[in-house]
């Protein structure tokens, strides 16, 4: 009897009943979801499972069909973000909530609870130093957001939260674009919050972070709970079996037959030079290759000029000097629209920002950039049943379902990232250029996306992979570049060096002893 | 050309140029909060004709501004109804509560129309009152005139250094952002909207209770859709509008100096140099990213889902 009591008494928060239904979809089905206080508690489940909606609906940014929210055991009603504020619950969205017009200081003060009427400046900066400090999540108060990379973003949101006099923390996926240290720094961070009491609510795809760190897993799978766990009762098999229902096979790097389509290098770099605007990186004296079938892995902490590297690429940032060639053609300086008919597909570090349209359905995003291939009558007329049946042809190959005719600001997360990798993987691209390949999706498509990306290659083509999961590009590339402060740091064939050398090398610290072998 | 024409045209530019920036300024308030009021003319017009009205029937010019001023208030939340609460388009309207203004203004002023009443007094400035006295009439202002930059710098203040005015902003960028902060995107829409609308109010009643002194059907001229074409060419920027404001009334000022001063050109050539002098700064200041448009100007919000 005491027992049942002392469980009940530590339920912070609970939801009960949840339903939320989208137009087509059930998002949310009769949600039964306890979060005590001093736990850290997983939320599973596969792209699209209603994961961030249900958060959405605690943080009364979406509104329930049905159900109810009990604080300690007293129902509440949230209405808008301003009741569950009223209430301690903060959230880091998966998609952020900044203003890129902004700066940094001006999106933290707009989530400040106590911000003052007629607030200073230097105040709020002291505050946000302070806490950065604390936690080791360093942001220039000054700069403006639409210049930072994905990971110093998220770093913001993360101090916002933590700002935000919130006991209870709801985490959207934010370790998908942080770098290892970051992602260690952020769980010591959450440690101590459990120990002091505070309620978190943790998404995320990553299992082993899970497994090492949470206290309970809920799993969600179509909507609805699939079952509710103590983190010593569970396995990764056994949260693999309750999320999908489909056996995962893993990648496999098939050793024979690539078939090269150019001996020349596709892209070649040359001493290539950018002028960082504001607060953005400038790269310096950059050579690289990638050659057909082969997949060149850039690791990197966020900040450090991928996103700059990626965007010289493309055409989106003039480099100052060098020389950038395709296929032995120099194409320095060329517009955008000429790369691309290169057969140069794109996946940058923010999809939402970046590449696509919001306000268009995803079928018109799908033929944005090639709408080319698919005019009629000297353009005055696209053929939408090709775009369909070709994008369609895709997703079947990749297992990615997701509509075609909603607009993209509501698809989920990762239907967001499986779109955009489905439209540049389908017209069979000769260089890829892939930030974050994987950021928000689940295991299942996580393989799938891996084994796209492999295949292209056995087709040929060649592959820039950026990313800061190190176990991903040990696993794909067969060359690593380390970016740091817009130079190469160092080149690496995988099996001949460690994930340890090459995290050193990512955060500059061994930047002399690499110089000096 | 005499140094008192010279002094002349100034002294016309400050007063014509004053109910310019505070439209202005209002109009700044309504797009930093992601709203375009097409229907600034309108909202004028109703201003200006029920101060004069109040001023003509009480005899007091202070009630007469007042009256503008909630006036203009008034007008905008019947926009803020159509555009917050119905989600309605923006531009339409706005072109609709123009031409609702454009009607209800003659009603309302026809009584009056060339009536005389109590205008604003106008202050001897000190150090002023010693030039001889056609100099210093030149420069005696209303109180309006003399808030007018007061006024611009205090919208910079309540944009930039409060609370409220961060809030505005982030709603202009973006309302979900601003509504996952825990603000009401509705609610502080119709606040600029109010807020704005006085403005706006007060610039219209400067027109007609100080400057004309005088109430004709349309006399705004088309200075409300100037205000718009201020607020894109100071950037949003409630200072940089204390620019423009002075630049076109000044050119305006200028060109009614040219054609009284008999010189021989088309007087519609003249009439298009402030368009052309507004074209020019455009070209040359237009295009630098840091001071683009509000991120979601003239987007409906849909509310919670
Ligand atoms: N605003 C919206 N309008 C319409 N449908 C929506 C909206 N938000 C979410 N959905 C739909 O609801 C379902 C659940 O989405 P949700 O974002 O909760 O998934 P998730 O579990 O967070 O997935 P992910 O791991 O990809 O982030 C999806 O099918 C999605 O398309
Ligand atoms: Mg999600």
């Amino acid at each position: 009897m005491a027992k049942t009591k002392d469980v009940k008494s530590s339920v912070y928060v609970s939801m009960r009943g949840i339903t939320k239904a989208f137009p087509n979809v059930l998002a949310n089905d009769r949600i039964d979801l306890d979060i005590h206080a001093s736990e850290i508690h997983a939320l599973l489940g596969e792209n699209g499972a209603g994961k961030s909606t249900l958060m959405k609906i605690l943080y009364g940014f979406y509104r329930a069909d049905a159900g109810e929210i009990l604080l300690r055991d007293k129902s509440i009603s949230i209405n808008s973000p301003q009741d569950a504020r009223e209430h301690h619950i903060g959230m880091v969205f998966q998609n952020f909530t900044q203003i890129p017009a902004f700066n940094v200081l001006e999106n933290i003060a707009l989530f400040l609870p106590d911000l003052q009427p007629v607030y200073k400046q230097s105040d709020v900066e002291e505050r946000i130093n302070e806490v950065s400090i604390r936690y080791g999540l360093h942001v220039d108060p000054y700069a403006i957001v639409s210049q930072l990379s994905i990971g110093e973003q998220q770093k913001i949101e993360i101090l916002k939260l933590l700002l935000s006099d919130a006991k209870i923390l709801i985490l959207d996926e934010p370790t998908r674009v942080l770098a290892p240290h970051e992602v260690d720094a952020l769980y010591e961070v959450l440690d101590i919050l459990r120990e002091d009491g505070y309620a978190i609510i943790l998404i995320t795809h990553k299992l082993n972070e899970v497994l090492a760190c949470s206290d309970r897993i809920t799993v969600l799978r179509g909507g609805e709970v699939a079952g509710t766990l103590l983190r010593s009762e569970t396995s990764e098999e056994k949260l693999v079996e309750m999320m999908f229902s489909k056996k995962l096979v893993d990648v496999q790097k098939t050793e024979q037959g690539v078939q090269k389509i150019s001996d020349t290098p596709i892209l070649q770099l040359a001493g290539i030079e950018t002028q960082g605007e504001g607060n953005s990186t400038s790269l310096k004296n950059l050579n690289l290759e990638i050659h057909s079938g082969e997949i060149l892995g850039v690791a990197g902490v966020s900040g450090n000029g991928q996103k700059e590297l990626g965007d010289v690429i493309l055409g989106m940032e003039k480099s100052l000097a060098g020389e950038k060639l395709f296929f032995g053609k120099d194409m320095t300086n060329r517009p955008i629209g000429d790369i691309r008919r290169n057969g140069v597909g794109f996946i940058p570090e923010n999809p939402l920002l970046m590449a696509s349209i919001p306000y268009m359905t995803v079928l018109e995003n799908m033929a944005l950039t090639n709408t080319w291939r698919y005019s009629q009558q000297g353009g005055l007329q696209v053929d939408w049943e090709a775009v369909r049946a070709d994008y369609q042809a895709t997703q079947e190959d990749l297992g990615f379902p997701f509509s075609l005719y909603t607009l993209p600001r509501s698809l989920s997360g990762g239907n967001l990232q499986r779109m955009v990798i489905v439209r540049e993987m389908t017209h069979d691209p000769q260089l890829l250029i892939a930030s974050y390949l994987t950021r928000g999706l689940d295991v299942q498509s996580t393989l799938a996306a891996r084994q796209a990306l492999l295949k292209a290659c056995e087709n040929g083509a060649g592959v820039l992979l950026i990313s800061e999961d190190l176990e991903e590009l040990f696993a794909l590339s067969d060359r690593l570049i380390i970016l740091f402060n817009g130079e190469i740091a160092g080149e690496f064939i995988p099996s001949e060096t460690t994930i340890y050398e090459v995290g050193h090398l990512m955060t500059g610290s061994e930047v002399k002893y690499v110089a000096e072998r | 050309m005499t140094l008192l024409s010279i002094l002349g045209m100034i002294s016309s530019a400050i007063f014509s140029g004053t109910s310019l920036l505070y439209t202005t300024l209002g109009e700044t308030i309504h797009q930093r909060s992601g709203i375009v009021n097409l229907g600034l003319e309108g909202v004028m017009l109703i201003s200006a004709s029920s101060g004069f009205a109040v001023t003509a029937i009480t005899g007091n010019p202070y009630l007469g501004v007042f009256i503008a001023m909630m006036a203009g208030g008034i007008m905008n939340m019947i926009l803020g109804f159509l555009v917050v609460t119905r989600r309605a388009n923006q531009l339409a309207s706005g072109l609709a509560l123009m031409f609702f203004g454009f009607g209800l203004s003659a009603i309302i002023g026809k009584p009056y129309v060339g009536t005389r009443i109590n205008a604003l007094p106008r202050l001897n400035l000190p150090g002023l009152s010693s030039l001889p006295r056609l100099y210093s009439s030149l420069f005696k202002f209303d109180f309006l005139i003399i808030l007018v930059i007061p006024a611009a710098f205090f919208v910079w203040w309540l944009l930039f250094r409060t609370r409220w005015g961060l809030g505005l902003r982030a709603v202009g960028e973006s309302a979900d952002t601003a509504f996952a902060s825990g603000r009401s995107p509705f609610l502080i829409r119709y606040q600029a909207l109010f807020l704005g609308g006085m403005l706006t109010g007060l610039g219209a009643a400067h027109l007609s209770i100080a400057y004309t002194i005088n109430w004709t059907e349309y006399m705004t001229g088309g200075r409300g859709f100037i205000a718009v074409a201020l607020v894109i060419f100071s950037k949003w920027h409630p200072l940089r509008a204390i620019l423009g404001a002075l630049l076109f009334s000044g050119a305006v000022a200028f060109q009614l100096l040219l054609q009284s001063s008999g010189v021989q050109i088309s007087p519609f050539l003249l009439d298009t140099i402030p368009y052309i002098l507004t074209l020019l700064v455009l070209i040359v200041w237009g295009g630098a990213r840091r001071h683009a448009a509000p991120a979601s100007l003239g987007r409906i919000y849909q509310g919670v889902e």
